[in-house]
């Protein structure tokens, strides 16, 4: 018994470190902008079927390369043209122009690519298990591991070591203070949406060869990204990243124990942690968002 | 619902009732009267339409199999006009879609009373069938045929006289597959491990599959009840690989099951997989990179049958692709139907009912032909077991399985996979 759960554990952080990628994303387009981004599923589904079509012509290694920038692209387009209208709107109008974004992205995948899924195979590099003694992992998560890992490092190196990342930082920590010291906000909003999306594009390319694409996708990941987030504690970079592992790893028991509580564990843990820690795991108070 | 507007609802048929037979006796009058008189050019200027009603999801998570069906549906349509029509009248295919149980109510309503079809074809959710099946029930004026819903209630406990099925029931999936283990020796002493969907549709799965598993010797390792929409499996197949089971059953459907799949291969286990029920289409969709194991089919493209091969080329000229099982289907629903109305020569419900009761048979595309059995309107029908093809033998992407054999085999009795009268009891008013 003892063996299984150990397995369900590191598995679990495996499973763990897909939802970092995608809460990664959509916690930083919340921190600095103050958009709740629904549509941040449907960027994900838009990284997945890029990665199809890039795929097909360059391999496996293009596509997790270029889709995520073809992702980001449209991120600032639609930034550029819709969102930054809105960010000293009511919170509530950015909401419903992510809402109908959403909406409006899942039916086009469905007139572009049709209501059929679309086939992915793992790559035949990454094909084949790992055996490590009593374990094993596939080759692929493992890649899905290490891109995770390096994804985790760049995006805080980029945060904690630029000026860029200080500009954001303090953004997010107070924009008025920010403005008063001369510094536009305005492109690194941008430039933060499209690191955002590409994120989520990117959790996208990596979730098609295990389950596949089809125009839903997006909707039915967006709920858990969402409590990865809220367990991490808003606007908390490193709040994510545990919280990923940890609903990853929860739900890898929970499978053990009792499997039909399996997708309601996140929820149960969000619960439990929201009453001891109100702000999530690393939560702080934040005055805009109080 | 007050007491008046239920007053309403349970009057309603009433009315439509007689005024449909009155129409219909007159348009046939009128047709017997041209025929007699040697003009049935005429007859056609007369008459109106015959109407046909193909009702199913269209849009949603079964919208996919509801375009299949509905393009099979109009083929059918199109080939009956071209060989004359029906009773001397052109038919002409009323499509609606069927959202939900609810929308498709008032859809069915809507058939019946304004466009007066003579029959409803299609549906695939199996509760929308239940809700279609009680409106046919109460007109007593439409024969429906279900083409897509699996639910064993609806040919047993929700059985009723004007309900027919074309596609199969659970029990009838899992026998198929059930007799083919059997005979491969693959169920007694055989400890196995199933993972069900946790909703009705797995549980109902479930229950019959563990039934056929005792009752022929195996043993059930574990099962594990599985969230709908559960986008990772590996906590599951860990756990099938340190439960070592003979044979891995999975009661799971559309994109469940392929997820599955996917996953499953990408662990390369060593156990063979089988599960409850088959659809091509979302087969098609995970691709033969993704998909392994023994499989049961309603019917496949890939038969060795001319009937068979004959349709699967009159439908890919047609629509660029070819026919799945929901597609065959619809096609052979709107063949029974027309079939039924140049033998009795009527379009009266109950003449056809009783036509189809008395085991009139039917060329299905099969290798054996299927008819109707009396007591609980199901398809007397042969299923096939199939197998996952050799990626290296495949013709085109389409190009899947292998035929294994057809259960039942072709000197066995079409009866071997249905459920028995103790199993799924039907008793009609």
């Amino acid at each position: 018994m003892f063996a299984i759960v150990v397995e369900q554990v590191l598995n679990g952080l495996l499973v763990g470190s897909y939802y970092i990628v995608l809460s990664l994303g959509l916690s930083l387009i919340f921190s600095l902008g103050g958009v709740v981004n629904l549509a941040h599923g449907a960027f994900y589904a838009l990284g997945a079927y890029l990665a199809y079509e890039v795929e097909r012509r360059l391999g496996f290694a293009g596509a997790i390369l270029l889709s995520p920038i073809g992702v980001a692209l449209v991120g600032v387009l639609i930034e550029r043209w819709f969102l930054r209208r809105l960010y000293h709107e009511d919170p509530m109008l950015s909401l419903l122009f992510t809402f109908g974004l959403a909406m409006t992205a899942e039916q086009s995948l469905r007139l572009i690519w049709g209501t059929t899924g679309l086939p992915f195979a793992i790559p035949a590099s990454l094909q084949g298990q790992l055996l490590l003694g009593d374990f094993i992992y596939s080759y692929y998560r493992l890649t899905v591991l290490a891109v995770t890992a390096a994804t985790i490092f760049g995006c805080w190196a980029l945060l904690h070591r630029t000026a860029f990342g200080m500009i954001v930082r303090a953004g997010t920590r107070d924009p008025e203070m920010v403005r008063a010291m001369g510094i536009s906000l305005r492109p690194a909003l941008s430039a933060v949406f499209a690191l955002g999306v590409a994120l989520a594009g990117l959790a996208g390319v990596m979730s098609a060869p295990l389950a596949g694409i089809q125009p839903a996708m997006g909707t039915e990941i967006l709920t858990a990204a969402f409590v990865v987030v809220v367990i991490g504690g808003l606007g908390s970079f490193w709040g994510v990243v545990y919280a990923g592992l940890l609903v990853g790893v929860v739900r890898g028991i929970t499978v053990v124990f009792y499997p039909p509580a399996a997708e309601a564990s996140m929820y149960i843990l969000m619960a439990l942690i929201l009453l001891v820690r109100p702000r999530g795991l690393m939560g702080e108070k934040f005055e805009k968002f109080e | 619902m007050d007491d008046h507007s239920r007053d309403q609802q349970k009057n309603r048929p009433a009315q439509p009732g007689r005024r449909d037979a009155l129409k219909k006796s007159a348009a046939l009058a009128a047709a017997a009267a041209a025929a007699q008189l040697g003009f049935p050019a005429l007859v056609r200027a007369q008459a109106d339409t015959l109407k046909l009603a193909h009702l199913t999801p269209r849009t949603g998570f079964l919208g996919q199999l509801g375009d299949y069906g509905f393009k099979a549906a109009s083929l059918a349509v199109d080939e009956i006009n071209a060989a004359g029509g029906l009773l001397g009248r052109k038919v002409e295919l009323i499509a609606e879609d069927s959202v939900n149980p609810q929308t498709a109510v008032t859809k069915a309503q809507k058939l019946i009373e304004r466009d007066k079809v003579v029959a409803i074809i299609g549906e695939i959710n199996s509760a929308s069938a239940l809700a279609i099946g009680e409106q046919v029930a109460r007109y007593k004026t439409t024969p429906f045929f279900n083409t897509g819903a699996n639910s064993d209630a609806l040919r047993g406990k929700n059985c009723n006289r004007l309900m027919f099925h074309i596609e199969a029931g659970n029990t009838m999936y899992t026998k198929t597959i059930g007799t083919w283990q059997k005979a491969e020796n693959k169920i007694k002493g055989a400890r196995w491990y199933m993972l069900t969907a946790d909703y009705a549709f797995g549980h109902d799965l479930f229950r019959v599959s563990t039934k056929f598993l005792k009752e022929n010797g195996g043993e059930l390792l574990n099962n594990d009840m599985v969230p709908t929409n559960t986008q990772d499996y590996s906590a599951y197949i860990l756990k099938i690989r340190q439960a070592k089971p003979d044979l891995v059953y999975i009661n799971l459907a559309g994109v469940d099951q392929t997820t599955f799949l996917k996953q499953y291969k990408e662990y390369n286990l060593p156990y063979p997989l089988a599960g409850g029920v088959m659809d091509t289409i979302p087969f098609w969709g995970a691709g033969i990179d993704s998909i392994s194991g023994h499989w049961q089919s309603l019917w496949y493209h890939g038969l060795d049958i001319p009937a068979a091969q004959a349709f699967t080329k009159r439908f890919s000229d047609k629509s660029g692709f070819p026919p799945d099982n929901q597609a065959w289907g619809d096609y052979v629903g709107v063949r029974i139907m027309a079939q039924s109305i140049a033998e009795t020569k009527t379009t009266d419900a109950a003449k056809i009912v009783e036509y189809l009761e008395k085991g009139a048979s039917f060329d299905i595309l099969k290798a054996r032909k299927g008819s109707f059995r009396a007591w609980d309107h199901s398809l007397l029908q042969e299923m096939y077991v199939v197998k996952v093809k050799d990626k290296a033998r495949m013709k085109d992407k389409w190009d899947i399985f292998d035929i294994v054999r057809p259960v039942p085999g072709a000197n066995e009795s079409l009866e071997l996979i249905q459920p028995t009268r103790e199993e799924n009891a039907c008793t009609m008013a």
